[in-house]
């Protein structure tokens, strides 16, 4: 007989007003038995609504039912069938809007767990099987992967299990991508994202840092003169946008990107990194993404007293995971929904003092399907602040679509990519992730790796 | 990690390596930078390439000691490895078209220009260099710039070596002689590239100065190195560092660039700390 609990067995979490004042990991996941009681949560439906709702289709009720039984074992061979970084996923997909939004459980109470339980298999198969892949015997053949964030690293993982010799080349000096750089330890540890890295290195792929392609090297010199039989490009998403409001320039202001690579990347919450970083008192996170509660928590951490997050629209049409408003809230984030700045204010000194914003009232949906919001004249306020962090979006990078020759992007900057297979507009050229669809998520991208590695296989055997 | 293959003190504060670093040598130009880390807990922090030997892979900086990283990096010896360096960024300098260039450079600064006054200088142009420094004792690179240019005029605020007198009077007095330079290229401390941008505006001679914001990826993902040019938002790393100099607004840069004097400060003491533990580390 099911579990019929309307409730999820409860994440065992560190309290708000501990938590906020360190980095450490927020959920601190399920035991064994919370794991496989939640387990017998799971009606093993037949027509598996769940499994559609994952864009990687995890077998979700066949793994779920390993972990009812206690075989750990067979639950991680089942969901890294699929999926190459559950112990991420698990932690950072928005399970509400995919696979735990199709779950029956969800239609009277809340869905199965379907996130934790994989994190839980993740975990445990990490602290109990640390056995380190081998290096796959060697088909003789090359493949530059450009990047290293979730899409990439799927990518190589297959391409080094099918016998490719694959190189990594990673802009940053640390790989890893958006997992290392932008969110935060205290959601997603730095230590699993390593790990994920450790495997790659033990199948034989060479990770090389501080190689921007596109400078450095260019993708026609790394098919031409390196000789590498295929490349996929997963650059991501990463040029931050900023509103064009005046103030933008003071000294306070700050992109997300930059703001949570030095206290994520560049380590400026420890002590022992030279990483300079504003001591704010108040702060001002403009958006409504998970970026935006990334930057508004670690300010909170950082020790500033208020944290406010300024949002154009309402809390539902939020893109950020519920769990992290949720957390953000218990956290202390104040919320300014409704609210456009329209002015950062100068101290008289070139620092940010406050920032003006404007009332929003919902119109009529837009193209998204959201409701519009249209601003309220004359209802202008100050809120005061001295950093001001803007997390309104980021598009593709144009350095590799600028420095290769033959690769076209479509308007917003995105790579053109052969759905089937996530070829390039050039032969022997795939890309996938954030740079083909602009900001989007982990499992998306690292689906997406999957898919192109797939290809380049295919493309490789042909040729 | 990057060995340094070669070391020179120019002066007590400005110091010259060598880096082995093949990949950047290979593609290295006149007007790009790298940006390089120390070790596990440094900053990003970037330089221009002054030097570059393609057949021995490696990378020339030229540096003044001003915070913890400069120190840093000027505290390693040859056959000693940096844990990072990455480049070559930015887009180089152009120089299409020109025939007679003045190349200013002030302080440090004229570690910057040099390699532009040697490109320039191997292209066939005419180029005058105007070389300022507070005074005798913090003079480098008077060979080598020499060695680049037609005319080079030496200048020291205190009068001790060349001519007493500021860049920007030498460069007055060359355009008011009837020199008809095609560009100006200022590369120093900020307040100097205002004045000689100021100095040539009635003239319209056109004036290229190489921007020194606080960066970190130095890739454009970060938006920490924007500028103002013309009105518009740029990215320094990406889209300069050299930029029109009449269209830069100066003001905005060196207001954002004492973003950390505070922090830069507290990490003074720090500083101390971690030269103590690299000289006990050399030791043992
Ligand atoms: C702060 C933050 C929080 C997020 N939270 C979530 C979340 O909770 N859940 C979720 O599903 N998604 C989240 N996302 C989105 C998710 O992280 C991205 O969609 C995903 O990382 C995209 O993966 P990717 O492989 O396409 O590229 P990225 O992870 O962006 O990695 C791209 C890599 O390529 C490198 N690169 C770029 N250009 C070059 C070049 N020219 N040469 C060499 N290397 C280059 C970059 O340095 C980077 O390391 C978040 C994003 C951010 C920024
Ligand atoms: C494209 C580019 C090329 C450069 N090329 C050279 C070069 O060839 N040689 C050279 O000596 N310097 C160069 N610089 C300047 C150099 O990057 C800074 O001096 C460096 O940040 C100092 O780091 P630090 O940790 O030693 O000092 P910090 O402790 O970081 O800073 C010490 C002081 O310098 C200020 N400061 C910090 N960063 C910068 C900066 N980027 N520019 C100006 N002031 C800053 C701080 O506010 C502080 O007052 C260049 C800068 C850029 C952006
Ligand atoms: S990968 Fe993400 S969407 Fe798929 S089952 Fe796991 S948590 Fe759900
Ligand atoms: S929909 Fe829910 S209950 Fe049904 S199989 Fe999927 S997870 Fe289990
Ligand atoms: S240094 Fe980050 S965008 Fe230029």
């Amino acid at each position: 007989m099911a579990n019929m609990s309307l409730e999820k067995i409860k994440m065992p979490e560190q309290a708000p007003d501990v938590r906020n004042k360190n980095f450490e990991e927020v959920a601190m996941g399920y035991t064994a038995e919370m794991a496989m009681e939640e387990a017998t949560r799971c009606l093993n439906c037949k027509h598996k609504p769940c499994v559609s709702g994952c864009p990687v289709n995890v077998r979700i009720p066949e793994f779920i039912a390993e972990v009812a039984k206690g075989d750990f074992m067979a639950a991680y061979k089942i969901i890294t069938s699929t999926n190459a970084l559950p112990a991420v996923c698990g932690r950072v997909c928005p399970q509400e809007s995919q696979c735990e939004s199709k779950c029956v459980r969800a239609i009277k109470g809340e869905a199965v767990a379907i996130g934790r339980l994989e994190r839980f298999v993740a975990d445990w198969y990490m602290a109990n099987c640390d056995e380190m892949p081998e290096k796959p015997a060697q088909n003789g053949k090359k493949v530059a992967v450009i990047g290293s964030g979730p899409s990439s690293l799927a990518c190589a993982g297959d391409l080094a299990k099918a016998g490719y010799a694959v190189t990594i080349f990673e802009a940053f000096h640390t790989a890893g991508g958006v997992l290392v750089y932008g969110i935060p330890e205290f959601r997603l540890p730095k230590a699993i994202v390593q790990k994920e890295i450790d495997k790659l290195s033990a199948m034989g792929v060479e990770v090389m840092t501080n190689m921007v392609i596109g400078k450095v090297l260019s993708i026609d010199e790394i098919i031409d003169d390196m000789g590498y039989d295929a490349v996929f490009i997963g650059t991501g998403a990463g040029l931050p946008s900023f509103m064009g409001i005046p103030g933008e320039a003071l000294v306070g202001v700050y992109s997300a990107n930059e703001y949570l690579t030095r206290i994520n990347l560049m380590k400026a919450y420890i002590s022992d990194y030279d990483t300079p970083i504003r001591h704010s008192k108040a702060v001002a996170v403009v958006g409504g993404g998970n970026v935006a509660m990334d930057a508004a928590r670690c300010a909170k951490r950082m020790g500033a007293e208020k944290v406010y997050i300024v949002y154009r629209r309402s809390e539902k049409e939020m893109p950020a995971r519920l769990e992290e408003i949720h957390h953000a809230k218990e956290e202390g984030i104040e919320f300014h929904l409704l609210r456009n700045p329209v002015k950062i204010l100068d101290d008289g000194n070139g620092q940010v003092c406050g920032i003006e914003c404007l009332k929003m009232e919902l119109g009529e949906p837009d193209a998204s399907g959201r409701r519009r919001p249209v601003p309220v004249e004359g209802s202008n306020y100050v809120i005061d602040v001295d950093t001001v962090v803007m997390s309104i979006g980021t598009s593709p990078n144009p350095l590799i679509r600028s420095t290769t020759k033959g690769l076209e992007t479509n308007r917003k900057g995105c790579l053109v990519v052969n759905e089937e297979t996530n070829q390039t507009t050039r032969e022997g050229v795939y890309a996938g992730g954030d740079a083909v669809t602009g900001a989007a998520t982990v499992i998306l991208a690292m689906g997406a790796g999957k898919k192109a590695a797939a290809a380049i296989d295919e493309y490789l055997k042909n040729k | 990690m990057f060995r340094i293959v070669n070391k020179k003190e120019l002066n007590s504060a400005v110091t010259l390596l060598e880096i082995e670093a093949p990949f950047v040598a290979k593609k290295a130009k006149a007007g790009q930078f790298i940006i390089f880390r120390v070790d596990e807990f440094s900053e990003r922090v970037p330089l221009t390439i002054a030097d570059y030997d393609r057949e021995k892979g490696t990378v020339t900086i030229i540096f003044q000691k001003v915070g913890l990283s400069t120190k840093l990096l000027a505290a390693k010896e040859v056959g000693d490895s940096i844990r990072d360096f990455v480049g070559p960024l930015g887009v180089a300098t152009e120089y299409d078209g020109f025939k007679k260039v003045a190349v200013v450079g002030g302080g440090v600064g004229c570690a910057i220009a040099y390699p532009q006054a040697k490109a320039l200088h191997e292209l066939g142009v005419e180029v005058d260099v105007i070389a300022g420094f507070r005074n005798k004792e913090i003079v480098i690179l008077e060979d080598e710039m020499s060695a680049v240019s037609d005319n080079y005029y030496l200048m020291t605020d205190d009068g001790t070596k060349g001519e007493k007198g500021f860049v920007t009077d030498k460069l007055k007095s060359l355009i008011e002689a009837g020199n008809q330079y095609d560009a100006v290229i200022a590369i120093g401390p900020i307040p100097m590239m205002k004045f000689v941008s100021l100095t040539t505006k009635p003239y319209g001679i056109k004036t290229i100065v190489s921007l020194n914001p606080i960066m970190i990826d130095g890739t454009g993902m970060c938006g920490g190195c924007r500028v103002t040019v013309g009105g518009e938002i740029k990215f320094a790393c990406v889209d300069g560092p050299d930029f029109d100099g009449h269209q830069v607004d100066f003001d905005e840069l060196m207001n954002r660039n004492s973003v950390y004097k505070k922090e830069e400060a507290d990490l003074a003491e720090k500083h101390i700390c971690r030269m103590d533990k690299m000289a006990h580390d050399l030791i043992h």
